[in-house]
């Protein structure tokens, strides 16, 4: 199964069961506040999901490394490489 | 000094313009096997590049010599990595294969070659973990890499957490199976190596890589590639 067919299916699934109780279907009788707060429930989900993005974002660039000493090393290397290459008879 | 192992790897590097950075590209990989001592071979894959590039590989194949250096030029109406790649396989005697730019982004170092003896099927560089990271990226740019990552991980979760860094080692046969089998172009072809492997069942190690940034030469990323990248991501979500 792909990852999209995956999604649909999460989402077929969740929304039915969503539906089935939300939408007030007669012979079903929650209690109010049940249904008050299952009714904006994909909404919040939603909205949560998009905190958590920003905040995981976030926090990943924050601590992104910034890599002083490779590039450092790099550079050393690069001088040695090229001392020795030209001593082999590189001719750049 | 640690022995060879029963491995030859055999490094990939397809080439386009990059006669400033091959030498030492090549000189920092030979430094590398020497310590580890592995077995190795280097092959240089050249597009038909203008710059005088492989005059510089076949200088190289001289004092390396070619049982350590093989040069072959392929020349493809676009360039794209992954003819390079099947081209490069076809020659390649090793093992292992590692496939990495020629253009000094990732700073070589020793330990992915004893990562590999963690018996992985793909060892693969990640600047997200460990001490991984980058050098000399603005916050922009970081903010997109992270960005892209994120929605990556939560439509295609790839079990892998840098997908788009091209700096790996796989088993001869693991990318043999993996490139009958993916389509993409570009980055999006290394993303979608990673997702296949995993759908397959190979094993995936990671080891932290720095990510320079580019030393000599213009860096092949423009605006275009962001478009690109979400046509592959979609791509992907749809067909793997």
């Amino acid at each position: 199964m792909t990852k999209l067919a995956q999604w649909l299916w999460g989402l077929a699934l969740l929304g039915s069961a969503w539906a089935a109780l939300a939408l007030e279907p007669p012979g079903l009788h929650l209690p109010a506040p049940f249904r008050q707060a299952l009714l904006p429930l994909p909404l919040y989900l939603l909205v949560a999901f998009g905190c958590y993005s920003l905040a995981t974002v976030g926090y990943r660039l924050a601590t992104f490394n910034d890599c002083e000493e490779a590039a450092a090393e790099l550079q050393e290397h690069i001088r040695v490489a090229r001392a020795e290459l030209r001593q082999r008879g590189l001719r750049f | 000094m640690a022995a060879g192992g029963a491995g030859k790897v055999s490094v990939l590097l397809p080439t386009y313009n990059e006669r400033e950075n091959l030498p030492l590209v090549v000189w920092l990989l030979v430094r590398t096997f020497r310590e580890s001592g592995n077995n190795f071979e280097i092959i240089i894959i050249d597009d038909g590049s203008p710059d005088g590039t492989q005059e510089i590989a076949e200088q190289l194949e001289k004092i390396y010599g070619s049982d350590k250096i093989v040069m072959r030029e392929i020349m493809s109406l676009l360039f794209s990595s992954g003819t390079a790649y099947i081209h490069g396989m076809k020659h390649a005697t090793g093992n292992f294969i590692v496939i990495m730019d020629a253009d000094l982004s990732h700073h070589v170092s020793i330990y992915f070659i004893k990562q590999k003896e963690g018996n992985f099927d793909i060892v693969s560089g990640t600047r997200y973990k460990g001490n991984g990271g980058v050098y000399g990226w603005d916050l922009k740019r970081k903010l997109i890499s992270r960005g892209a990552n994120f929605i990556t991980q939560v439509l295609l979760r790839p079990g892998a957490s840098d997908l788009t860094g091209s700096f790996r080692l796989y088993r001869k046969e693991v990318l043999q199976k993996l490139m009958e089998k993916c389509v993409s172009k570009g980055y999006v072809f290394q993303m979608e190596m990673i997702v296949r492997a995993r759908q397959l069942g190979y094993t995936i190690g990671e080891v932290p890589i720095t990510f320079v940034d580019r030393v000599y030469g213009e860096s092949k990323l423009g605006g275009n590639e962001i478009v690109s990248f979400l046509k592959g991501l979609l791509t992907l979500f749809a067909t793997t």
